[in-house]
């Protein structure tokens, strides 16, 4: 054994320090003492978590725990935040609670704060199907068009928002059925595709054929009109602008005759207070294809009751 | 005789039970899962038949290892594990972080971020880094405690036994079994075999300890015997829950709502705790003094930082739970005793770092003590960062964002892997009786690729976190939350391309690391200018009182 045996401490050569006299595998360790600096920082994180205990909540007795002297609370501190914050908005949302939503363009200050409240509200309660920017995707409405299937009106957009789209139990709400021609035997799949080639002809996608224009006639001018512009008392859609909820090409067009869609969207009415809807309805309505109302607003209604508190931020 | 045909009857039992377990499987993944374990119940029956030595048993001879030597072994196994599943949880992890930069590398189901991300983070702590622990805490134990390795065979079946629950963890996460409790995510039958495995270590490290031919038990050892007994005690609790049937892989957990949550993260922070940094301390307290070939700083200091760390750890975990549903005063009690830990933590960096006192030089001249250096200043940054982010105004913009993400990787890159990697090119020329390492310049590249890849990774991390924590609590002039989730998802887009940059570099030094690993075992030494290497004597590296010879 080639390896030295340490019977007692020894002076290590290079530190000057001692060594405690035991040796593993070669490790000896010195007799250093603990660093000044270290145990006395030690001692302070103990006294500071001494004293933070007695400020703040902190041991657990028996039916609750010590309060602390601060009487600080996470409940109370959230509480306080949201409140110095809904306090900021006390008067916007009193006076977007009062006033009728057709009056809101003519008070630019109050539309701006409903727009800057809608756009928070939109994106925590609908980017996940409309998208971050509005633009929607297959099967959910881009809102930054002029393409409206309800109306793009202030007051319309609102009214769909409170009664959503196709929600049973709401007798208000927003509902259209399109038959599905192809699946329940109505059109024969060649009837389906002559009137899908009608219908791509009137963004000029496709070739017309007297068929196809007779078919639209009998089975679909009675809600997207004659000429295939859309109807909107009954959610149907202009065929002619190019704009796609379900896909322009021949093939997406095939499946929504064969397969009708029916989109829905929840009545927010039911999940967010007034105010919200409407500056939601303002912050949609100012993404770039908001309408004008085509007939002068309605004399101030008498104002909503008391409102509740702005639940979404 | 006897303990042959026990042995392949233990195996065949457990063959026929797999296969039982297959034709009444609930759910494909677990006829899957009884399938892997029906194949290594096989290897293992084939194994323990043909290497019974027949002739000698029928003369009655008794083959007994080599007294003279440590029983090294599984020790060999362990590093080349290690070193493999280190590569494969590194890919995974520069993958997911692809996945982040550019979503469109999800690769539906198997491949998605869900299912990687657990996938990376399993065998990164418990393939690498659990490998790493229970290879060189088999070596250190015996060379401080001059004994072989008590229960030969239980080691070995340690070994494979943590591979095949590594298999079945890895397996599950991209079968999509999970019981969604992070860092404990496989599971039922997979936790019950974890437990075997465990005690059995248990047995293995407690019973070679015992027949130490030393008088102390060496700092080295303490830590390990912390880390595998509360390892154990975090396993059993966090994971006790209701098979919903036994030839099923579904589970639901005993604890529910906010007592799951502070179990989860009792269990999760000291995993933290006593896998991460009571394991690897031990691993510190080794192989630096061995490399430095310098006394330990200091005895006392590792006594009190010792029991310190130990006591303090244990209540940290619900600083992950600040401003949830879990009562206040758990939240300040998780508080305080995170910023108490701030300095035993710091103690293991004194006694690393200090270590070196006489030795200062060896950080120019050799790699491997750069490379240790290295890893306990992270260990320093990370121990000094955890406790402050615990601090609830720090955590209430830092919880949840990428500056997590960021501090627990400056700690397990930098802390982890280090000490990991410089342990594994002190084990290998010694493991397999080379002269020295392929190349001592190519762990000196290594050191390089990997402090920057840290860099890269650690900085855009921490960028990204406090972007993100200021975007989501942005107000605007009216009032109103200004930021969606989307919005501050799409502003991380570089940083996360440097995150993944760092990552890549980080996996380029690992893959010098495989090729110096392997050319070592070959047994090839590159012509190279000569580097500081410590001194190994053969002579000396053997247990104490052997038999002497005839």
């Amino acid at each position: 054994m080639t390896d030295i045996k340490h019977d007692g401490p020894r002076i290590d050569e290079a530190t000057g320090v001692e060594t405690v006299g035991h040796e593993w595998d070669g490790i000896e360790e010195l007799n250093n003492p603990l660093p000044r600096w270290w145990i006395l920082s030690f001692y302070a994180c103990i006294l500071w978590a001494i004293a933070y205990c007695i400020a703040y909540p902190a041991w657990p007795m028996i039916s609750s725990a010590t309060q602390g002297v601060l009487g600080w609370t996470s409940r109370g501190e959230l509480a306080k935040e949201m409140q110095a914050q809904e306090k900021e908005r006390a008067a916007n949302v009193a006076a977007l609670a009062d006033m009728p939503i057709e009056q809101l363009p003519g008070n630019p200050a109050l539309m701006r704060a409903a727009v800057a409240g809608g756009r928070a509200a939109f994106k925590v309660n609908c980017v996940q199907c409309h998208g971050s920017g509005a633009a929607g995707s297959k099967g959910y409405p881009n809102l930054n068009d002029d393409d409206w299937l309800w109306g793009g009106d202030l007051k319309a957009i609102e009214t769909t928002l409170i009664h959503g789209i196709r929600q049973p139990g709401d007798d208000q709400t927003r509902f259209s059925q399109m038959p599905s021609f192809g699946r329940d035997g109505i059109l024969t799949p060649a009837q389906v595709s002559a009137v899908t080639n009608h219908v791509l002809s009137l963004s000029s996608k496709a070739k017309d054929s007297p068929a196809g224009a007779q078919l639209f006639a009998e089975n679909c001018a009675v809600c997207h009109g004659p000429a295939g512009k859309g109807m909107r008392e009954f959610g149907a859609p202009n065929l002619t602008d190019a704009i796609w909820l379900y896909g322009g090409s021949r093939q997406d067009v095939i499946a929504s005759v064969t397969n009708a869609h029916a989109g829905v969207m929840p009545a927010w009415g039911n999940r967010l207070d007034p105010v919200t809807v409407k500056m939601l309805a303002a912050y949609v309505h100012s993404l770039g294809g908001g309408e004008d109302f085509t007939e002068q607003a309605a004399p101030a209604a008498p104002a909503t009751p008391a409102e509740q508190t702005n639940e979404q931020p | 005789m006897v303990k042959v045909v026990s042995g392949a009857g233990i195996w065949l039992a457990i063959l026929l039970l797999a296969v039982i377990a297959i034709a009444g499987a609930q759910d494909s993944g677990f006829a899957i899962h009884m399938t892997i374990v029906a194949i290594a119940a096989l290897i293992g029956l084939v194994v323990s038949v043909n290497k019974a030595d027949y002739a000698a048993i029928a003369k009655g001879i008794l083959r007994t290892p080599d007294e003279t030597k440590y029983d090294d072994d599984p020790i060999r196994w362990g590093v080349i594990a290690t070193v493999f599943w280190g590569m494969a949880g590194f890919l995974a992890g520069l993958f997911i972080a692809l996945q982040l930069a550019y979503p469109l590398l999800n690769l539906e189901p198997f491949f998605n971020f869900g299912r990687l991300r657990p996938l990376h983070t399993s065998a990164v702590i418990f393939a690498f880094g659990g490998n790493a622990l229970i290879a060189t805490s088999f070596y250190v134990v015996q060379r401080t405690c001059r004994a072989r390795l008590a229960f030969p065979q239980l080691a070995r079946f340690v070994f494979w036994g943590y591979q095949l629950f590594i298999v079945l963890a890895a397996t599950g996460y991209l079968l999509g079994i999970s019981q969604s409790k992070e860092y404990a995510e496989p599971e039922w039958y997979v936790d019950w075999w974890l437990t075997i495995v465990w005690v059995a270590y248990l047995v293995v490290f407690v019973g070679t300890i015992l027949k130490r031919k030393e008088p102390h038990i060496y700092v080295a050892n303490w830590f390990y015997l912390s880390f595998i007994i509360t390892v154990a005690m975090l396993h059993l609790v966090n994971n006790v829950d209701i098979p919903v049937s036994f030839l099923g892989s579904k589970s639901y957990p005993f604890f529910g709502g906010v007592q799951g949550a502070l179990v989860q993260w009792w269990y999760g922070h000291n995993a933290v705790g006593f896998f991460l940094t009571a394991g690897f301390l031990a691993m510190m307290y080794y192989f630096v003094p061995k490399q430095a070939e310098r006394p330990i700083y200091s005895y006392r200091l590792s006594i009190i930082h010792f029991w310190a760390l130990i006591f303090l750890y244990i209540w940290a975990g619900p600083h992950h739970l600040h401003y949830t549903a879990l009562p206040d005063w758990a939240q300040t009690l998780g508080m305080v005793f995170s910023i108490m830990l701030w300095m035993p933590s710091w103690g293991g960096m004194i006694n690393g770092l200090m270590t070196l006192n006489g030795a200062w030089d060896k950080v120019r001249t050799d790699p491997i003590i750069r490379m240790m250096v290295m890893s306990v200043a992270f260990y320093g940054m990370s121990t000094f960062e955890g406790p402050m982010m615990s601090i609830k105004s720090v955590n209430s913009l830092s919880h949840y964002t990428d500056w997590t993400i960021g501090h627990v990787h400056s700690g397990a890159l930098g802390w982890n892997g280090m000490i990991t990697f410089s342990a594994i090119y002190f084990l290998v020329p010694r493991l397999w009786k080379r002269e020295r390492l392929y190349s001592i310049r190519m762990v000196n590249w290594h050191f390089w690729l990997a402090t920057l890849g840290i860099v890269f990774y650690a900085a855009s991390m921490w960028v990204a976190g406090v972007t993100q924590g200021l975007m989501w609590r942005e107000y605007g002039a009216d009032g109103y939350l200004v930021n969606s989730f989307a919005d501050t998802v799409a502003a991380l887009h570089w940083e996360y391309v440097a995150r993944a940059f760092g990552g890549a570099l980080y996996l380029a030094g690992a893959v010098l690391l495989v090729i110096n690993v392997w050319r070592t075992i070959l047994g090839h030494l590159r012509q190279e200018a000569p580097m500081h290497n410590a001194t190994y004597d053969e002579a000396a590296d053997r247990p104490a009182a052997p038999v002497p010879a005839e």
